[in-house]
């Protein structure tokens, strides 16, 4: 056998590993557990359960989409004004008296045009990095928003387009605020789909090796400006689902929705542990992310925290989250 | 002694006849002759800019020559593409190696051609055959690895080689092209490649070292062809020549000596 010098990085035991890959969910429980004994007789009602899903929805759609983006090194900074034009699309149609057929497709379809739109822009402009495209459309998408909404928001949406965001399943004997939200199980295919998409589908695999090392993945056959204009679609898509359920539980759609939400997606994957560089990230730390910021917020609003408190933490957690990680590596090269 | 003088030879397994590579007014390869047989390592030196590496990329299929043709196996091959030239057997180990480190060993392997199923216009990997083709492969290449599931990231540079000579024999390669394969190894791990390269010799693939060091090519080649200013400027079997000789041709002199050698000692 050949042999090779025994130079291997261990990543540690058995225990390690698991506390690598699950210990994000033990800070979510930790802190649930917190926010359970601060507030013991709001923080478990169901009410307050199903009000965190409803709320995290959004955001959760726009960091399922962003993770991908991110896993291949890239940015997607168009996210929130994609929400808001398709958004406000879905809202005119809905009000012109379209079928609601046609409408409920339009929003996720506006989705994915824009998301194509900011692919093909970075693969065949060849611009130098997917943060220059993107935010290009980040001002373009809200300009197009205000421009076809005359800058109005418009309320009173018909029924089957609330459906998504706002209807809930009653589970029986649970009274009056025992129901999952429609959107929660919107979420949970999401992301059971894309958890499997990218683990187990050999095109998720390429997003990891485009990730990984561009070079590699195009001398192995891998065509990777589809890799990307794929990524850059699907985000589009999640932002275009997440203005669908958004219009839904407001039941409106107002031209200013997602002002600022590429950020909250940003932060909740990479508090989630997903690599700002790339290749590295998984789908379950990604929710953990986001039920982190939406805790967060939940709980600091049960306790009467101002929103400012809720910025300066929320940015001293992604601070944290990072080094972490940087910590962690580093512990893994020494040993 | 010019390749086309050395008649009664087997049929090449790859021949380049008259190839010329030009890059706008920079002639980078002139009417350049190869070839190569089966089971043959072939060294190629050269200094730098002296056409080796455009040599191997247009018998890869990355560059398309300006003038002449490849010939595999007694066929005439036009190559759209390195997919093209590894569909009928060309494989390149490229310099930098060209591995993704957040992938798992097995992943690398197979990147871009897993095996799986599909489903609704989705290949679907079958990660438990992958894992085990590629514990068969690297068994039959006498690889060692902890786990076939081991991050590339996580190995020393020589394993990093050796998964990367993996990769280029995963499916029936009959020429692997290796460029540099030890230049950035540990001095304990060159050897270990080097006779990597002699198992692929002895599996019947023909391969092509391009290296700077003389001791690689003295140790595993069984010929040396020497490049100058992108024309051949030598060819001749490992025995018939010194390294003091091949070390001359890549300075573009012929006869050169131990008297002339630079770096002998007195």
């Amino acid at each position: 056998m050949t042999k090779f010098a025994e130079v291997t990085i261990e990543k540690g035991s058995g225990i390690g590993r698991f506390v690598e890959r699950y210990g994000i969910i033990g800070v979510v429980v930790a802190m649930m557990v917190f926010l359970y004994a601060m507030e013991p007789q709001y923080f478990l009602t169901l009410q307050n359960l199903t009000n965190i899903l409803k709320q995290i929805a959004m955001n959760a759609l726009l960091a399922i989409g962003m993770f991908m983006v991110i896993l291949t090194a890239g940015i997607d900074l168009s996210v929130g004004s994609i929400l808001a034009l398709a958004m406000m699309s879905l809202a005119i149609l809905d009000k012109a008296g379209w079928p609601w057929e046609i409408v409920i497709l339009v929003g996720p379809l506006v989705g994915l045009a824009c998301g194509v739109v900011n692919g093909l822009g970075l693969t065949m402009l060849r611009l130098p990095h997917p943060f220059i495209m993107t935010l290009g459309t980040l001002n373009a998408f809200r300009g197009l928003t205000n421009l076809i909404s005359g800058a109005r928001p418009l309320s009173g949406l018909s029924e089957p387009i609330r459906f998504l965001g706002s209807a809930q399943i009653p589970i029986p004997g649970l009274g009056q605020f025992g129901a999952i939200p429609v959107s929660a199980i919107v979420l949970l295919i999401a992301y059971g789909g894309i958890g499997w998409f990218v683990r187990r589908a050999a095109i998720g695999r390429h997003i990891y090796a485009v990730g990984g090392n561009p070079q590699a993945a195009r001398v192995s056959g891998i065509n990777v400006n589809r890799i990307l204009l794929l990524v850059y679609a699907m985000s589009g898509f999640f932002a275009g689902l997440s203005a669908l359920l958004l219009a839904g539980r407001t039941d409106s759609g107002f031209p200013n929705a997602g002002l600022g939400a590429e950020l909250d997606a940003i932060a909740a994957v990479i508090i989630g542990g997903a690599s700002f560089f790339g290749g590295r990230g998984t789908v379950l730390g990604v929710f953990a992310g986001v039920l982190i910021m939406g805790l967060l917020r939940n709980g600091l609003n049960l306790m009467n925290v101002s929103v400012f408190w809720q910025q300066l933490l929320i940015g001293l957690i992604i601070i944290l989250a990072v080094y972490v990680d940087v910590l962690r590596r580093r512990a893994a090269v020494r040993t | 002694m010019e390749p086309s003088a050395e008649a009664g030879r087997e049929q090449p397994l790859l021949e380049a006849r008259n190839i010329s590579k030009y890059f706008g007014s920079i002639t980078a390869l002139d009417g350049v002759n190869f070839y190569l047989t089966r089971g043959e390592v072939l060294g190629v030196v050269g200094d730098n800019g002296a056409g080796k590496s455009t040599l191997m990329k247009i018998l890869s299929g990355l560059y398309a020559p300006s003038a002449g043709e490849i010939i595999f196996e007694g066929k005439p091959v036009r190559f759209s593409s390195p997919r093209h030239a590894r569909d009928v057997g060309i494989e390149m180990v490229y310099q930098d190696l060209a591995l993704a480190g957040n992938l798992a060993i097995h992943e690398n392997i197979y990147l871009g051609r897993e095996p799986g199923s599909r489903l609704l216009g989705l290949t679907v990997v079958d990660q438990r055959r992958s894992r085990q083709m590629a514990t068969d492969h690297l068994d039959s290449l006498k690889i060692e690895v902890k786990s076939v599931d081991q991050n590339v990231e996580d190995l020393s540079g020589g394993q990093q080689q050796a998964v990367a000579i993996a990769r280029a024999t995963a499916f029936h390669a009959r020429v692997v092209i290796m460029d540099e394969p030890t230049a950035a190894l540990a001095v304990a791990e060159v050897g270990k490649v080097l006779d990597l390269i002699r198992g692929l010799r002895d599996r019947g693939v023909g391969v092509i070292l391009i290296s700077h060091r003389m001791d690689d090519i003295f140790y595993v080649c069984d010929r040396v062809m020497a490049l100058f200013h992108g024309r051949n400027f030598a060819d001749a079997p490992l025995k018939d020549t010194t390294r003091n000789e091949v070390i001359g041709w890549v300075m573009g002199t012929k006869g050169h000596t131990e008297v002339l050698a630079h770096d002998q000692v007195r």
